[in-house]
């Protein structure tokens, strides 16, 4: 049974679509890349995964509840974290602050209990940012303010992380520290999808990866798949 | 020595309170007024900053919240003890909050502030609109409490809402609240519900709001609506507030003591000049003072230790 099942995801912007008739699905432990065009949809179908938005038509399925419309936190106290391609830490807050509220908020409201200032620590420590705990949020570079978000995310304890272009930005030794980072929360069990438009980190760490198009999943497939598929090479490259 | 003076600059705020335990004994009527108008405009403030502060929501709902308070009193007068009217004042307030809230949080930015403010005009004109076509009076004479009794209330109601101010701003939920300011998308990414401690502690807010209402509205002996909700309470604890700076607590409340004092010095000795004065040294502590009296002291402090 998939982590994650999303059917016939539709939304509209007044009278632009977004999000046409997507069908998804992640197994449990995978990492699932999302890829296409700027405006093809990527960060709405997030959203509408994550409660952000209201879906117009379809339903999403997780853990085999239904999810479909339910509020924010709901979402996220049910499983689903995520991070935000425009970063969103808690700038007047310190670093420690802003992770020790997702423990707070997010896992302990699950009815998991936990040393809060232990975990929120470990969880500093898991991204690298252990020696900033105290400075903060808002103060941190681009690079760690993502990291921060990162773990701000695990704090909730997910069992599935939104990851929405956490390499936007970031500098090649950056992002392949990133990279890293990737696969480090997937050793922990947790399942990753992920829009990115770097292709080095898609290529090189996901399982599978889907293609959007003006909202519309044009290919789905293994990273060698997708490269050698003519709609997506037609669709990133114009056509010949 | 040093020891005796630390102690003294940490728990200076005891000193202060017994100090105003102990003021009706031995002070004219007259400061004793003048005293209860700084602990009304500490209360309006620092309840205005208990839910604006963290939350940056800007709302111009004092006066509104204040005006219930002060028409309760002109509804039922005396008729029951004074707890009594306060109770029924701060569950009308919380009511009233709790519902306009959840309406209206939804809006952010200008939108929620030009909202809250329309609240009072639409609450001022509800009233009018009964008292003239339902019961037929227009004002209403209230028989006045005693000096030291709307002294003594206000000073309880000033504690509470610092208190308030002070435990939510160390709690779990002042932190939640501080996220919903700094980005109220991820916060909610995060597991909080933030709607909920929003519309909640909105309401909170405007019970002390109201309860001061209560308490202050026997200084006019004749209510009118126009008089219960005057937009001046609206306005004065914003500026307060900013004036002090909300970074610290102190900041607030030294600002509404500053301009409670400006004010009565101003409309005493200058009358005529007093809007203009008042609306100078506004323009210019706005321009020259970003972070209000705390980021003054602040500075002053960092420069000492250099």
């Amino acid at each position: 049974m998939s982590l994650i099942l999303g059917e016939g995801i539709t939304k509209y912007f007044g009278g632009l679509t977004a999000v046409y008739h997507v069908d998804f699905h992640i197994d449990e432990g995978e990492i699932v890349g999302l890829i296409g065009p700027n405006g093809a949809g990527k960060t709405t179908l997030f959203n509408v995964i994550t409660g952000a938005l209201p879906l117009d038509r379809g339903r999403i399925t997780f853990k085999g509840k239904e999810i479909t419309n339910l509020k924010a936190f709901h979402i996220c106290r049910a499983g689903i974290a995520r991070t935000f391609q425009s970063v969103k830490v808690f700038g007047s807050m310190s670093v420690y602050e802003n992770v020790v509220l997702g423990i707070w908020y997010g896992m302990e409201k699950k009815g998991i209990s936990v040393d809060a200032r232990k975990t929120a620590l470990e969880l500093l420590e898991f991204v690298g940012l252990g020696e900033f705990r105290d400075m903060p949020a808002g103060d941190l570079t681009l690079a760690n303010q993502r990291r921060l978000e990162v773990a701000r995310a695990l704090a909730t304890r997910p069992d599935l992380l939104l990851l929405d272009e956490l390499m936007a930005g970031l500098n090649p030794k950056e992002v392949s520290e990133a990279i890293e980072l990737v696969r480090k929360i997937r050793e922990r069990g947790i399942t990753i999808f992920m829009i990115e438009h770097v292709m080095k980190a898609i290529m090189s760490i996901c399982n599978r990866i889907m293609v959007l198009h003006h909202g519309e999943k044009i290919a789905e497939g293994t990273p060698e798949e997708v490269a050698r598929n003519e709609k997506v090479i037609e669709v990133y490259l114009g056509e010949a | 020595m040093k020891k005796v003076l630390s102690l003294l600059g940490r728990y200076y705020f005891v000193i202060v309170f017994l100090a105003l335990l102990i003021l009706p004994r031995y002070s004219k009527d007259y400061v004793l007024v003048l005293v209860s108008d700084i602990l009304l405009y500490i209360t309006l403030t620092m309840s205005w900053v208990l839910f604006s502060g963290p939350t940056r929501y800007i709302s111009l709902a004092p006066a509104a919240f204040f005006g219930i308070g002060v028409y309760v009193v002109a509804l039922l007068g005396m008729s029951m003890a004074l707890p009594w009217i306060i109770a029924i004042a701060a569950c009308a307030s919380f009511v009233i909050a709790f519902l306009i809230g959840a309406i209206t949080l939804r809006l952010r930015g200008i939108y929620f502030t030009m909202a809250t403010f329309g609240l009072m005009e639409l609450i001022r004109h509800l009233i009018l609109w009964w008292e003239v076509n339902i019961s037929g009076t227009v004002g209403r004479v209230v028989i006045p409490l005693k000096y030291t009794t709307v002294y003594y209330g206000m000073l309880v109601i000033a504690t509470c809402v610092l208190l308030t101010v002070f435990f939510l701003g160390r709690s779990r939920l002042g932190l939640a609240l501080r996220s919903i300011g700094d980005s109220e998308e991820a916060a909610a990414h995060t597991g909080i519900n933030v709607t909920m401690i929003k519309t909640v502690i909105f309401a909170l807010s405007t019970v002390f709001m109201g309860v001061s209402g209560v308490l202050m509205a026997t200084r006019w002996t004749y209510i009118d609506p126009r008089i219960a909700f005057n937009a001046l309470y609206s306005f004065m604890p914003v500026l307060m507030a900013i004036f002090g700076g909300m970074e610290k607590m102190y900041g607030p409340v030294l600002g509404a003591v500053i301009f409670t004092l400006l004010e009565e010095i101003l409309v005493t000795k200058l009358p005529y000049h007093y809007m203009l004065i008042f609306g100078l040294v506004l323009v210019i502590s706005i321009l020259y003072m970003p972070h209000g009296i705390v980021g003054l002291i602040r500075g002053w402090v960092k420069g000492g230790e250099r």
